[in-house]
């Protein structure tokens, strides 16, 4: 479904979040901002919930850790029991370390391959050419214009309190701005 | 917050700079020709490297009976090497994750090479243990796969096993931990280099990040939690590590202080390495502005208590000795600091304990060439620590018919050089395909001035 959007660009963090915060006050829909740099506060400012992908972390730590300790178990004293100097031969102290090292192991690389798929991140994706310079110097607010009260002369000199640099209107489709 | 933050504390960036100013600044060096002393630099490293690759090979092809090893020194320069270098890489994972932790933003300024650091001093101490087996084609024979010897597994209860898991994942989770900090970066050089091969290759490495807020948010999340799994993973490194040690019953290595004693100690040769590259890189690339003398200071005082809890942990071993009781161990440590190898403990204990001292002075610590002087004294320092530990507790051991010496052959000393070629190479073709510094984190860090307001525009309008 392809809707209108409003594109406001600035030049400070503060003035977007300002900006931001004020645009969620008068009932507008932020879509997204785009920004050089992770901008403290900003999630709130547009009305992010926390990220779910902690609960990823932690279950593929679990996997990894709960992993590796079975199969210590099953390979030193089920597979073939080897004595080593007369240890006992499941004996679960010894099986921390490397079930400890499955478990960061296991948990970094699900959370970060979690981050990959749920951004969409992957070699070879063309950036949706935004804006030029939300990798360098601007910030980027994309205002929704489905609601029908929305007058943009009336939000584009509103944002003009918050030194706001440039403003446009775009298509967005999915994904993807037009 | 932006408007008193400055006053309290020296700014990180210094210089007055815009956004764009700090993007241009940190990716020029790799817009402009290298330098001089970059070529410098680089032609002396890759020849280091080239002799490691010829003696790797040499030793491989003739084995390792080359090397200055006898029956009771059976581990001496090889393994002070490879403990040596994952030492250095911890300060990396100290900066990146630790301080990360615990909200120090001065971190931005010197993470991405720290991080850089890590990554390839762990590929150079992985290089010793594989050389050591003398057969480094069967490496994979460490690792537990179903075989047609029985399946025979891999001992779960050797600290050397642990050893092979905790630096594999040390490795992976460090260079997972640095890709996924330059891909914001990786965009930013994206889009600002023209059509070529530069901006192909950036364009892959960047996955189409497009700075949205919401992959901003979730990115975060995630570089948090890298951030807490690789701090206990640090300490877990080099507690196996020193449990390759500890858990032998050879007087001098069968101690409980161990692991934080070579934890401490890792992280202070890291340290000091870290500097070093830091001075190097801001005084060949001209980025003064950013790796502040600020900077410099603070990485002096982290050393200046590193070096203090390491001189603690040398004190308490001669203390907890001298109270075993055991003979064995009192023989051990009056034999390290008084016995016919006393030149490497007492090289050790001036460089590190006595030489950081001169950092609770600010007039030293805040003079480059001094600084520079004591970090590489560490760094010297901190690779005897690791000698005298191995080779002094076992020249001598138990029966006194089996003493020997043990004397590094010609052989040793080139792959010990091949492994700082290696590690050079590495860090100075990183310093001009990367940038040095993480751009977006700095940016995010610093706080820059706001711009002038729009007031002009404003007053038109409301006309």
């Amino acid at each position: 479904m392809s809707h209108r959007v409003l594109f406001a660009s600035f030049e400070h963090e503060d003035d977007l979040l300002a900006a931001a915060t004020a645009i969620r006050q008068k009932g507008l829909r932020i879509i997204d901002a785009f920004t050089p740099y992770a901008v403290h506060g900003l999630d709130r400012a547009i009305g992010l919930k926390p990220s779910r992908l902690t609960w990823v972390c932690f279950v593929c730590g679990m996997t990894g850790a709960l992993g590796m300790l079975w199969f210590e178990h099953w390979a030193a004293s089920v597979s073939w029991a080897v004595n080593v100097g007369g240890k006992p031969w499941n004996s679960l102290p010894s099986d921390v370390p490397v079930a400890f090292e499955a478990a960061v192991l296991l948990a970094g690389f699900g959370s970060v391959f979690a981050l990959f798929a749920v951004s969409r991140l992957y070699p070879g994706k063309q950036a949706r050419n935004i804006f030029p310079g939300t990798t360098d110097d601007r910030f980027v607010l994309v205002i929704d214009e489905t609601n029908a009260a929305f007058d943009v002369v009336r939000v584009e000199k509103f944002l003009l309190a918050f030194n706001v640099v440039e403003t446009c209107e775009r298509i967005q489709d999915g994904g993807r701005y037009s | 917050m932006s408007e008193t933050a400055p006053s309290l504390r020296p700014p990180l960036i210094t210089g007055d700079k815009s956004l764009a100013d700090v993007t241009r600044d940190i990716c020029a060096p790799m817009d402009c020709k290298p330098t001089g002393w970059w070529w410098a630099a680089f032609i002396v490293s890759v020849l280091a490297l080239i002799l490691g690759v010829v003696t790797v090979w040499y030793q491989i092809a003739t084995g390792i009976g080359t090397w200055g090893l006898n029956k009771t020194v059976g581990w001496a320069f090889d393994i002070t090497n490879f403990v040596f270098w994952v030492g250095i890489g911890h300060a990396g994972t100290l900066i990146s994750a630790v301080l990360f932790l615990f909200r120090q933003k001065w971190r931005t300024a010197v993470n991405r090479s720290a991080e850089a650091m890590t990554l390839f001093a762990v590929m150079c101490a992985g290089i010793f243990p594989l050389i050591h087996m003398g057969r480094p084609w069967l490496a994979y024979w460490m690792l537990p796969y179903p075989n047609t010897r029985g399946s025979l597994w891999v001992n779960f209860k050797s600290p050397l096993l642990w050893d092979v898991f905790a630096i594999s994942t040390y490795l992976l989770i460090s260079a997972v931990f640095w890709y996924v900090g330059l891909i914001p970066d990786m965009a930013t050089i994206r889009d600002r280099s023209k059509a070529g091969l530069r901006q192909r290759i950036t364009s892959l490495l960047a996955l189409g990040w497009d700075g949205s807020a919401r992959t901003w948010h979730r990115y975060e999340t995630v570089y948090m939690l890298l951030a807490g799994l690789a701090t206990p993973l640090v300490f877990s490194v080099h507690t196996i590590v020193s449990m390759d040690f500890a858990t032998a019953v050879i007087p001098g290595w069968h101690t409980t202080i161990f692991p934080p004693y070579f934890v401490a100690g890792a992280i202070f040769s890291g340290l000091a390495m870290v500097t070093t590259l830091m001075i190097v890189a801001r005084t060949t690339m001209h980025l003064e502005n950013y790796i502040t003398m600020n900077h410099i200071e603070r990485m002096c005082l982290l050393m200046l208590s590193m070096g203090c809890i390491v001189g603690l942990a040398y004190g308490t071993e001669f203390f907890m000795a001298a109270y075993s009781g055991n003979g064995y161990e009192q023989f051990v440590f009056k034999n390290r600091a008084f016995g016919s190898m006393a030149w490497a403990y007492w090289t050790m204990v001036v460089c590190n304990v006595c030489v950081p001292q001169l950092l609770w002075i600010r007039k030293l610590r805040t003079c480059l060439p001094v600084v520079f002087v004591i970090v590489i004294l560490v760094n010297v320092g901190m690779w005897f620590e690791r000698f005298v530990i191995i080779v002094t507790s076992l020249y001598r051991d138990f029966l006194p018919s089996s003493w020997a010496h043990y004397t590094p052959s010609l052989v040793e000393f080139a792959t010990f050089i091949g492994s700082f070629g290696l590690f050079f190479t590495c860090f100075l073709l990183f310093c001009r395909i990367a940038p040095a510094i993480a751009i977006a984190e700095i940016k995010g860090a610093a706080h820059l001035k706001k711009p002038p307001a729009r007031v002009s525009i404003v007053k038109e309008n409301a006309a």
